[in-house]
């Protein structure tokens, strides 16, 4: 365990691509400190690097073209990325548990749910198939299948959207894991469903005290579940804060950017904001800071030097050579 | 499921008729005949061959009567170049040569195939991968009238290990040369699908699931990604193995055979019409037959197909 308690610690992570186009920077120097029974969530736009950062902490990034390139990750104070394979796959799945975003691709379309449910506590716990099927059962149950028993021996495609991701949160939870990593777990589904989903993490979460780490680009989501955010821009992390002061007095002009972008339903004309540009390619990055081209308070400094990693309270961070003026007004 | 395999039989035997109809017309419409030769024959003699054969009658009669024997008795008739010998009797004496050199080709095809496949996928972009789909290049490029007298060479004529031709009973060494001749292309081609095959399910999600479940990657190819991937192989060996059973002309007329391949060969060259139609018939029946067994094992491998 590392000395303040953390239960998750990533540092100066850098994940980069080799690509015919050059060399992908996907996650290039991030850093964050996850605490026990806390929810960071990390935001950001398509290709911004919040998936590839998540999968490099169980060590799940596809090797080539992906290669870890310099970093720790401290589990309670163990570097992941030192440990032989053997024992990183003794973590995925019994300590660390991911939930992926397309519920319908993310099950294995030729296995009994059960079957898949079983294989992780056979695995894991060293459940008899008995055990392990009473135990799917429940894990069903507790997310709320209807008729657990006798829709555990389906297929995946029998399930509608909404029922595929509560068997891939059972699934994911069935080890009682202790960090739960849930990378964009309702953007596939309607919003109905999207809110019963996050419902159900967020009950989950309380009564079995996971750590969970939410990736979303949904600010909506964010500011509902989560205790910390990180901003995530071009494999950077644009911003870090806890989540009330983040929504309250943003540091960052992305952040702000990413917020006047939210729909309000009270408004009921005018035109949505959104972020002029696009994202920039990582293979090509131009000195100075990545998001200068889209930023509507740039200035020659930006295109020049790389900001700073401003620190404006102790818990709050932000990239930007003017993160004080944009925190102040 | 039933009921589905029911209606596809019985619409197998439409299909079949309609194929020996044109075969049969195809026949009739060449020129020549079994007994034609280079000189012509006395008409006298002529004339009893064609009554004798009932050739001197009308071509509907010809037709209606070689389909009712066929429809009713499952008698493909006499074959006229090897007279005195029914082409039911030809069939059911050469058809375990052409299927015990095709079932094992193809046996050894689906082992090696399925292996090298599956190494080049796990280990894309290797030198593994690379070798054994340059190896798979050449195994479906070069034909096997070129292969089969390469090995002969080799290993008969040179090494003096195996038997260069003839056939020699089951199981003999007789056996290895044209099986393995036989099965270069498919094996070949195995290798090709899996690996394609491989490589898709290889980069989906409920792969990705399985490794972030912790399973081993034995574990990850074995029980999550094999079923998938064999699925282009699995359609696959529907019509290879249809080909692979009722002989390959080639192959056993090479290792002088004598399998079904080589009778249509003879049949074919002799104009022996009975012998074409029976083997042309048994080919396509069992054509059917191994798709409509593709089509059963789709509905039991993957789940999500249902027949109604």
């Amino acid at each position: 365990m590392s000395a303040n308690g953390a239960l998750l610690e990533v540092r100066n992570l850098r994940t980069y691509f080799d690509t015919e186009d050059g060399v992908v920077k996907a996650v290039d120097d991030v850093s964050f400190q996850l605490q026990r029974g806390e929810t960071l969530g990390i935001v950001g736009e398509s290709g911004s690097g919040k998936s590839v950062t998540n999968l490099s902490i169980i060590r799940l990034v596809q090797e080539p073209p992906g290669k870890i390139v310099s970093g720790e990750v401290l589990f309670k104070g163990e570097d992941i990325l030192l440990l032989r394979p053997a024992a990183v796959r003794r973590i995925r799945g019994r300590r660390i548990a991911m939930i992926f975003q397309d519920p319908m691709t993310s099950l294995n379309p030729f296995m009994k749910i059960s079957r898949q449910l079983m294989e992780m506590t056979q695995l894991h716990l060293g459940h008899t198939k008995g055990q392990a099927y009473e135990h799917a059962i429940r894990m069903l149950e507790t997310v709320g299948i209807p008729d657990a028993r006798t829709r555990a021996d389906s297929y995946p495609h029998e399930f509608s959207g909404g029922m595929r991701q509560r068997v891939m949160i059972a699934m994911a939870l069935s080890c009682e894991p202790e960090l739960l990593i849930a990378d964009e777990p309702t953007t596939a589904l309607d919003v109905t469903i999207q809110a019963q989903i996050l419902e159900l993490i967020k009950k989950l979460k309380q009564e079995t005290g996971t750590s969970v780490i939410l990736i979303t680009h949904d600010l909506g989501v964010v500011a509902g579940m989560t205790d910390h955010v990180l901003v995530m821009y071009a494999g950077k992390i644009f911003e870090q804060a806890k989540t009330t002061e983040l929504f309250a007095r943003p540091g960052n002009p992305y952040t702000k950017g990413l917020l006047r972008s939210v729909p309000d339903p009270t408004a009921e004309q005018g035109k949505l904001y959104q972020i002029p540009g696009l994202p920039p390619d990582v293979a090509h990055l131009k000195p100075g800071c990545p998001f200068a081209e889209r930023c509507d308070r740039v200035e020659e400094i930006c295109r020049r030097e790389f900001p700073p990693f401003v620190e404006l309270t102790t818990d709050h961070h932000s990239l930007c050579h003017f993160a004080h003026e944009v925190y102040g007004g | 499921m039933f009921r589905f395999i029911i209606r596809r039989l019985l619409i197998t035997i439409p299909t079949i008729l309609v194929v020996i109809s044109i075969t049969w017309v195809l026949i009739k419409l060449a020129p020549g005949n079994f007994y034609s030769g280079e000189k012509r024959l006395p008409a006298a003699i002529e004339k009893s061959i064609r009554e004798k054969y009932g050739l001197d009658k009308p071509w509907y009669q010809q037709y209606g009567k070689t389909m009712w024997n066929i429809v009713r008795h499952l008698d493909f008739g006499t074959s006229l170049r090897f007279e005195g010998q029914s082409v039911n009797t030809i069939i059911r004496r050469s058809l375990p040569v052409s299927a015990a050199i095709g079932i094992l080709a193809y046996l050894l095809a689906l082992i090696v195939g399925v292996t090298i496949g599956s190494i080049a996928a796990l280990k894309q972009n290797s030198r593994w991968d690379y070798t054994s789909m340059a190896l798979a290049m050449l195994g479906i490029s070069v034909p096997n009238f070129v292969l089969g007298p390469i090995l002969v060479l080799i290993f008969s004529l040179s090494l003096y290990w195996l038997p260069p031709s003839r056939w020699g009973g089951f199981p003999s060494r007789n056996l290895i040369l044209p099986v393995l001749t036989l099965s270069a292309i498919y094996m070949a081609y195995i290798a090709r699908l899996t690996r394609a095959g491989m490589l898709e399910v290889l980069r989906s999600d409920y792969i990705r699931t399985a490794r972030a479940k912790g399973l081993s990657e034995k574990d990850v190819l074995i029980k999550h990604a094999l079923r998938g991937g064999l699925m282009p192989v699995i359609s696959y060996t529907g019509p290879a193995l249809a080909f692979l059973l009722t002989g390959t002309v080639v192959v056993e007329r090479i290792f002088a055979l004598p399998g079904l391949g080589n009778y249509f060969i003879q049949a074919s060259l002799n104009r022996d019409e009975p012998l074409i139609i029976g083997i042309v018939a048994f080919i396509s029946i069992t054509l059917l037959f191994m798709n409509l067994l593709v089509d059963i094992a789709y509905a039991y491998l993957d789940p999500r197909v249902r027949y109604h």
